[in-house]
């Protein structure tokens, strides 16, 4: 126990000190590991921002109207509240009469609004229902269980759009996921050729060690270390790379197109944390797994 | 103490470096390998350290028959076994003393020993001053002593060197061999390759000459001598 704790403490000690004495060779495995790191945080923001804009505008499609015939009795109309009412996913009915819906275009018309003037006394939009829903995915029972009730004239809701909008982030996720795999893949494939550069340089070290009787795994266990630690100083730079550079990006953004991008863009601050996970995991893991894949050639010796 | 039994050595790619070897060492002999390039002295000191496996025969080290230890357990036979070599082969990133303390470290021993140990093993080489310079900073035989001193660290039965006064001139050579001899007579079994004629002919030791792989004399306090003409010029 006492001894196998002696040798667990040498193997860290020897780990830290390998990794600063061999920080010129290090640079090389911490740049790249930043680089990709960085690479794929732009990704990751870009990826995040289209998914965040694509989400955020289908909750602005998440109700159905109900445009209602004229002159119906209330009894008419209770019904058709409660028939929309049993659905799943409802969360409020609100009845908009035909002098709001007139007051809602002139809103929206703005300076051509004297056109809708002298409507109002015959006027020709419809009294609706605005039905909202808890997702968008409940929208498409709730039209159909009003659809040829009695006193409604016509439901609508938007399905084409919010249908294209929500293929597209389907493409955008797996797209993304597809370029982050390509990614890690092609960061592993290099990290793993630097840290057996730095490996081979060193080979003669290890065969050193093995002659002086270190076994395999104290020999392994310094370079492993070594490894972490230049993974973890990359994820690091490379957090603070991200972080600020896209901070600043952000902040050009909202001062150039005042809040008209900006809305899209997902903050800095709601990416920092999982940003900071997804890095230090990924810088370690390479280090770690780099280090081990690559000494195991000169082990076998 | 080292013990070689009808010992064949052929490598993958057919070369017959060593066959029928028959051979015993005792505890505490100082042996002296001597041979003509290529006659087998390297391969014999590979398989005794088992960085080859032999094609035949057994090597017993302490009664210990190290051609059936399994690869595993191979860092705890060279634990029992000093080595120094021709190009000395000290960790380029550590210390003088961090090299010596290495070969401690790695065996678990105590940080109590260790710091009481490594001062006095380097202080035996004459290294104390040099405790923290780095190998670059050496001379050729600073370096060797400095892994003599790791050699003998552990307390090792036996101490092969292979060639340890191949890269020094003449005057370092003898410091290194009085350190060997000095090592030697605390008990410590040495077996020496060398090609150094003047050493093996003053040591007056037990020499063993090998030519093409097998061993042509086996004497007592012998000389430098080989069958074959030597033309290369050795200190």
């Amino acid at each position: 126990m006492n001894l196998k704790f002696r040798i667990l403490k040498s193997i860290f000690k020897q780990g830290f000190q390998g990794m600063w004495r061999n920080r010129s060779m290090g640079v090389a495995s911490v740049a790249s590991i930043s680089a990709v790191l960085v690479i794929l945080g732009i990704i990751l923001i870009l990826i995040l921002s289209i998914n965040n804009f694509v989400m955020d505008t289908t909750t602005k499609f998440d109700e159905v109207q109900v445009f209602l015939e004229n002159d119906i009795d209330d009894g008419i109309m209770t019904k058709i509240e409660k028939t929309a009412m049993k659905n799943k996913g409802v969360v409020s009915i609100i009845f908009e009469s035909k002098d709001q819906a007139l007051e809602n275009f002139r809103k929206d018309w703005g300076e051509e609004a004297y056109l809708l003037d002298g409507l109002e006394k015959n006027n020709p939009l419809p009294n609706s229902y605005i039905i909202k829903v808890e997702e968008i995915k409940y929208a498409e029972n709730v039209v159909n269980s009003l659809k040829g009730l009695d006193g409604v004239e016509k439901v609508q809701y938007d399905k084409e759009v919010i249908d294209k909008l929500l293929m597209i982030a389907d493409y955008i996720r797996v797209g993304g996921i597809v370029i982050i795999g390509i990614l890690v893949f092609v960061s592993v494939f290099i990290i793993s050729n630097t840290i057996k550069l730095t490996v081979t340089s060193r080979r003669r070290e290890i065969n050193i060690m093995k002659y002086v009787g270190a076994t395999n795994n104290y020999i392994r266990g310094p370079f492993i270390i070594e490894g972490v630690l230049f993974g973890l100083i990359g994820s690091i730079i490379s957090i603070f790379i991200v972080y600020f550079g896209y901070e600043y990006f952000f902040k050009l953004v909202n001062e150039q197109f005042y809040s008209l991008f900006a809305v899209f863009l997902i903050t800095p601050k709601m990416i920092f944390k999982d940003i900071t996970f997804i890095f230090c995991a990924i810088g370690i893991g390479i280090g770690a797994v780099g280090s081990i894949v690559s000494m195991k050639r000169f082990l076998d010796v | 103490m080292i013990k070689l039994i009808s010992v064949s050595k052929e490598y993958d790619n057919g070369v017959k470096a060593l066959s029928d070897i028959n051979l015993e060492i005792s505890k505490g002999e100082f042996v002296f390998l001597v041979g003509s390039s290529g006659a087998g002295k390297s391969t014999l000191t590979k398989l005794i350290l088992k960085e080859e496996e032999v094609s035949e025969g057994s090597i017993y080290l302490n009664e210990l028959d190290i051609t059936e230890v399994p690869n595993r357990r191979i860092p705890y036979i060279r634990r029992n076994v000093g080595v120094v070599f021709q190009d000395f082969r000290l960790l380029p990133n550590k210390t003088v003393y961090e090299n010596v303390a290495f070969a401690m470290e790695i065996v678990g021993a105590h940080p109590k020993d260790i710091r009481r140990r490594v001062p006095m093993i380097l202080s035996l080489v004459n290294l104390s001053r040099k405790a923290s310079s780095f190998p670059d900073q050496l001379s050729g035989g600073e370096q060797q002593r400095v892994s003599i001193a790791r050699s003998i660290i552990n307390n090792p039965p036996v101490l092969i060197a292979d060639e340890p006064t191949g890269n020094l001139d003449p005057e370092t050579a003898w410091d290194i061999m009085r350190a060997l001899v000095d090592i030697n007579g605390r008990g410590t079994t040495i077996v020496m390759a060398t090609h150094a004629r003047d050493i093996v002919n003053s040591m007056k030791k037990r020499v063993i000459t090998l030519e093409n792989g097998r061993i042509i004399r086996d004497e007592q306090k012998g000389g430098y001598e080989l069958e074959v003409p030597n033309t290369e010029k050795h200190i």
